[in-house]
C-alpha cells in the first residue's frame, strides 16, 4: 500500500511541476505579492495631502496649522485664499482634505470662548475619510487639552495615559503582514489541490485511477500530500520573508503556529479536493475555488473585524478555515499566545478538515460522468 | 465576401454561445459570483467598530472614579466589565475577551482631592492597529468630557478652544457601503472578464479542436470576435445586475451619468476580457491557465486597487506598481461617478488608461494568435 500512495504522491508532484510554467506560477508570485502587499495592504494614513484655509491672523490658528505640518499622516499641500478654492482641488482628488480656521479665532479663544474650526474631508474612500478624521480629532483633543492646561494654570485633575499592548506604536503592518501569511498559504494550496481532480477528470485519466487497485483514500492521500508539503514549504518561506524582510516581532513560538499551520493546510486541501471532485471540467473547478476564496477572505476578518459585522454574518464566519488561523497566526506573532489560548480555534478547523476530506473521498467514486 | 465573413463570425459565436449554455459554470461566473460578493460587501463589512468590550478596574471605588467610568456604561462604541483587580482584567485581555482595560488606582482618589494629578491608566490591545486607534480616540471623546464636567463642577467653564465642525463631502454619513459597493463592482467585474475566458482558447488547443478551426476559413479576426462577444454580452449582464442590486438593495447614489458608467464599464470589462484572453493564449494547458487565474486575479485587484487599502498611503515604489493594475482605474472611475458626479478630470485620465490596457492586451492577444495560426 505504501508503494502505490508514494507512487501516486510522485505522479502528482511531477504533473505539478513537470510543467515550467506551472512551477513558476506555484512558487514565484506568493514571495511577490507578500512583498509588494505587505506594503501596500496598509491602515496608516501616511502623507495625507492637506490645503489650509487659515482666516486667522493670530498665534492659535498658526499653532493649529503647525501641528499639523509637523504630523507625519499629513501633508499640507497649499494655503488657500478663499472658499471657493476648496472644492475644485476636493473634486479632483489633488487634496484629500480642506482645513478652514475661522476669523478671529486667536481673539476669541484668548477670551475664552471657542472657535469653530471646519475639516472637510473627501468621503469617497468612506475608510481613508473615518481614519483621516481619526487624526485631525487626536491632533485637536491634544491642542485642546494642552490648552485647557495652559489657561487653568494648574494641572488636569488627573491625567490620561493610554498604551498599546502588543503593537505599541498601533502599526497596521504587523496586524497585516501576519494576515497575508494565511491568505497566500490559503491559495497555494488551493491552487495545488482545486485543479488536480478536475483536470484528470476532465483529461480522462481519473477513471483509470478508480480502476488501479488504489483505494479512495489512498488517492486521497495522494492527491494531498503534495498540497501540504507545497502549502506548509510555502508558508514558510512567506513566514521568514515576514519575519527577516517586513520585522514583523514573532513573539510566539513556532511549535504553536506550526501545529495550527498544518491543521490549517489540511482544511483547505479539503476543501480544494471537495472543490475539484465535484468539478467535471477545469473551468468548473476555477469558478467553485473563487466562489470559496473571494467569501473566505472576506469573512475571515483579514481587512475588517469580524466583531463589526452584523450577527448572522458573525455566525457565517465559523465556517471559514481562515477565521481560525488568522486569529492564531496574528496572535502567536504579536501576543506570544501559546497553544493553550488557541483549542477553541483548533477544534473547529479540524472539523472542516475532517468532513471536507471525508466528502471529497466519497465523491471521488460517487460522482461520475 | 463580406456577407460570407458575417456567416463565419455568427457561427462562431453561436458555437460559443453553446459551450456556454452547456457548462452552466460560466453563467454562474457572470451571475452567481456577483450576487453573492454584493450581498457579503453590501451587509457584511465594516470598519467602525461598536460595543467593543472594556474591562473597568476601579481598585476602590470613589465618586470620581465612578463618574468617569460611568462614561463607558453610557457609550454606544464601548461594553464595559466591571473587573475587580488588575490582574483579572489583564487575564481577560491576553485572552482576547476584552479589548481594553481603564484601570483607575487605589489611591486615585486621595491623590484626586490632593490634586495630585493622579494617573488614569488604558491600555489597548494593539494587535489590531486600526481598531486600536479606533478605541484610543472613543477614549479621548470620553475623557475630555470628563474634563469639561471636572471644569464645570469647579466653577469654571472649560472651553475648547477648538471646536471642530466636520464635514464628509460626497457621504457625509460614511457609509461604508457607499464606498465599498463601487469598488466591490470592480473586483466583481475583474473576475468575471478573467474567468470567462481564461480557459477559451487553451482549451480548444488542449482538446484538439484549435486545429480543427485553423483548417477552416475563419480569420484570426473572426476566430477572436467570436471568443470576445458572447462573453461580453455575458459580462454586462453581470454588470446589469450589479448595478440594479446597488441601486435598489443597498442604495448606493448614482450622482454621475449613466451612459458614461455603462461606456466606461464596457471599457474596463474590455481590458478584463483581454487579460483573462492574454492569460488562454500564454500557455497551451487549461491546468497552468487556471493557476496563473488565480493567482493574478483577486488578490491584486482586491489589495492593490485602491478599494480597500488607500493607495495613496503606500511607498511610492508599490504606487508604481498598482498602476499595473486594472481595476484601480476603474475603482477611482466608479467612485467619483457613484458618489460625486461627472467629473471629468477624473474620470478622463482614467478612461485612457484602460484604453491603453484594453489596447495592450487585445493587440497582444491578436499577435500571438496569428504566430500560433502561422
Amino acid at each position: 500500500m505504501v508503494t502505490r500512495v508514494l507512487a501516486l504522491i510522485v505522479k502528482e508532484f511531477l504533473a505539478l511541476f513537470r510543467d515550467r510554467n506551472s512551477r513558476m506560477a506555484v512558487v514565484v508570485p506568493p514571495i511577490v505579492q507578500l512583498l509588494v502587499f505587505g506594503y501596500a495592504a496598509t491602515f496608516d494614513l501616511e502623507n495625507v495631502r492637506l490645503v489650509v484655509l487659515n482666516e486667522d491672523r493670530g498665534s492659535l490658528g498658526r499653532e493649529l496649522v503647525s501641528r499639523f505640518e509637523r504630523s507625519v499622516g499629513f501633508d499640507v499641500i497649499g494655503f488657500l485664499q478663499t472658499e471657493d478654492e476648496i472644492k475644485p482641488l476636493i473634486d479632483s482628488t489633488r487634496a484629500l482634505m480642506a482645513l478652514r480656521i475661522g476669523e478671529e479665532c486667536s481673539a476669541r479663544a484668548g477670551r475664552g470662548e471657542s472657535c469653530p474650526v471646519q475639516v472637510i474631508i473627501d468621503g469617497r474612500n468612506s475608510n481613508t475619510a473615518m481614519l483621516a478624521l481619526n487624526y485631525v480629532r487626536t491632533i485637536v483633543t491634544d491642542f485642546n487639552q494642552e490648552w485647557a492646561e495652559q489657561v487653568s494654570g494648574t494641572s488636569l485633575p488627573a491625567r490620561l495615559t493610554i498604551r498599546a499592548w502588543f503593537n505599541p506604536n498601533l502599526e497596521s503592518r504587523w496586524f497585516i503582514v501576519p494576515g497575508i501569511i494565511a491568505l497566500l498559504a490559503m491559495i497555494v494550496t488551493l491552487v495545488v489541490t482545486a485543479l488536480s481532480v478536475a483536470r484528470e477528470r476532465e483529461a480522462g485519466t481519473f477513471d483509470q485511477l478508480l480502476v488501479t487497485p488504489l483505494r479512495p483514500v489512498e488517492i486521497l492521500i495522494g492527491k494531498a500530500v503534495p498540497g501540504l508539503i507545497v502549502g506548509v514549504g510555502e508558508a514558510s518561506l512567506i513566514i521568514l520573508v515576514a519575519v527577516f524582510w517586513f520585522r514583523i516581532p514573532l513573539v510566539g513560538s513556532l511549535a504553536t503556529l506550526y501545529p495550527a499551520l498544518v491543521i490549517y493546510v489540511l482544511s483547505i486541501i479539503g476543501v480544494g479536493l471537495m472543490i475539484s471532485s465535484f468539478s467535471a471540467t477545469l473551468q468548473q473547478a476555477l469558478l467553485g475555488s473563487f466562489l470559496f476564496i473571494v467569501p473566505a477572505v472576506i469573512l475571515s476578518g483579514f481587512a475588517t473585524p469580524i466583531a463589526n459585522m452584523p450577527a448572522f454574518m458573525q455566525k457565517l464566519t465559523y465556517l471559514d478555515p481562515m477565521r481560525y488561523f488568522l486569529t492564531i497566526v496574528r496572535r502567536v506573532f504579536l501576543e506570544g499566545a501559546g497553544l493553550e489560548y488557541f483549542w477553541h480555534d483548533i477544534w473547529p478547523m479540524s472539523v472542516i478538515a475532517v468532513v471536507t476530506l471525508a466528502t471529497a473521498t466519497w465523491l471521488f467514486r460517487h460522482r461520475m460522468y | 465576401m463580406k456577407h460570407e465573413a458575417g456567416m463565419r463570425l455568427a457561427g462562431m459565436i453561436r458555437k460559443e454561445w453553446l459551450q456556454v449554455i452547456r457548462d452552466p459554470s460560466s453563467i454562474a461566473i457572470a451571475f452567481v459570483l456577483p450576487l453573492l460578493l454584493l450581498l457579503i460587501f453590501g451587509y457584511g463589512v465594516s470598519l467602525d467598530a461598536r460595543n467593543v468590550p472594556v474591562a473597568v478596574v476601579l481598585e476602590e471605588p470613589g465618586p470620581q472614579g465612578l463618574n468617569f467610568s460611568g462614561g463607558f456604561f453610557q457609550s454606544p462604541y464601548f461594553a464595559p466589565v466591571v473587573t475587580p483587580s488588575i490582574q483579572e482584567a489583564e487575564a481577560l485581555l491576553r485572552a482576547n475577551r476584552v479589548d481594553g482595560i481603564i484601570w483607575l488606582r487605589a489611591n486615585f482618589e486621595r491623590d484626586y482631592l490632593n490634586r495630585g494629578s493622579p494617573p488614569m491608566s488604558v491600555i489597548v490591545n494593539g494587535v489590531d492597529a486600526n481598531t486600536g486607534r479606533l478605541v484610543q480616540n472613543y477614549i479621548q471623546a470620553i475623557w475630555y468630557g470628563w474634563l469639561e464636567q471636572q471644569a464645570e463642577r469647579a466653577g469654571r467653564t472649560l472651553q475648547a478652544p477648538v471646536a471642530l465642525e466636520q464635514r464628509i463631502w460626497f457621504n457625509p454619513q460614511i457609509r461604508s457601503t457607499d464606498f465599498l459597493v463601487p469598488g466591490v463592482l470592480a473586483v466583481i467585474m475583474t473576475l468575471i472578464g478573467a474567468l470567462l475566458t481564461a480557459l477559451v482558447i487553451t482549451r480548444e488547443w488542449e482538446r484538439g479542436t484549435m486545429e480543427a478551426l485553423l483548417v477552416t476559413r475563419i480569420s484570426v479576426n473572426e476566430l477572436l470576435l467570436g471568443k470576445l462577444i458572447p462573453y461580453f454580452i455575458l459580462g454586462m449582464g453581470g454588470l446589469a445586475l450589479s448595478l440594479v442590486m446597488a441601486r435598489f438593495l443597498f442604495h448606493v447614489p448614482m450622482r454621475g451619468s449613466l451612459w458614461l458608467f455603462i461606456a466606461t464599464s464596457a471599457l474596463f470589462l474590455l481590458v478584463a476580457l483581454g487579460m483573462g484572453l492574454f492569460i488562454s493564449t500564454m500557455v497551451r494547458s487549461q491546468f497552468v491557465a487556471s493557476l496563473i487565474a488565480m493567482i493574478s486575479t483577486f488578490l491584486p485587484a482586491f489589495i492593490l486597487s485602491g478599494f480597500i487599502f488607500d493607495i495613496r498611503s503606500v511607498p511610492p515604489v508599490i504606487q508604481a506598481v498598482t498602476h499595473l493594475i486594472a481595476a484601480r482605474y476603474y475603482v477611482s472611475i466608479l467612485q467619483t461617478l457613484f458618489l460625486v458626479g461627472d467629473v471629468w478630470s477624473v474620470i478622463l485620465p482614467n478612461a485612457l488608461a484602460l484604453v491603453a490596457m484594453a489596447v495592450f492586451f487585445l493587440g497582444l492577444v491578436y499577435r500571438r494568435t496569428r504566430k500560433n495560426l502561422e
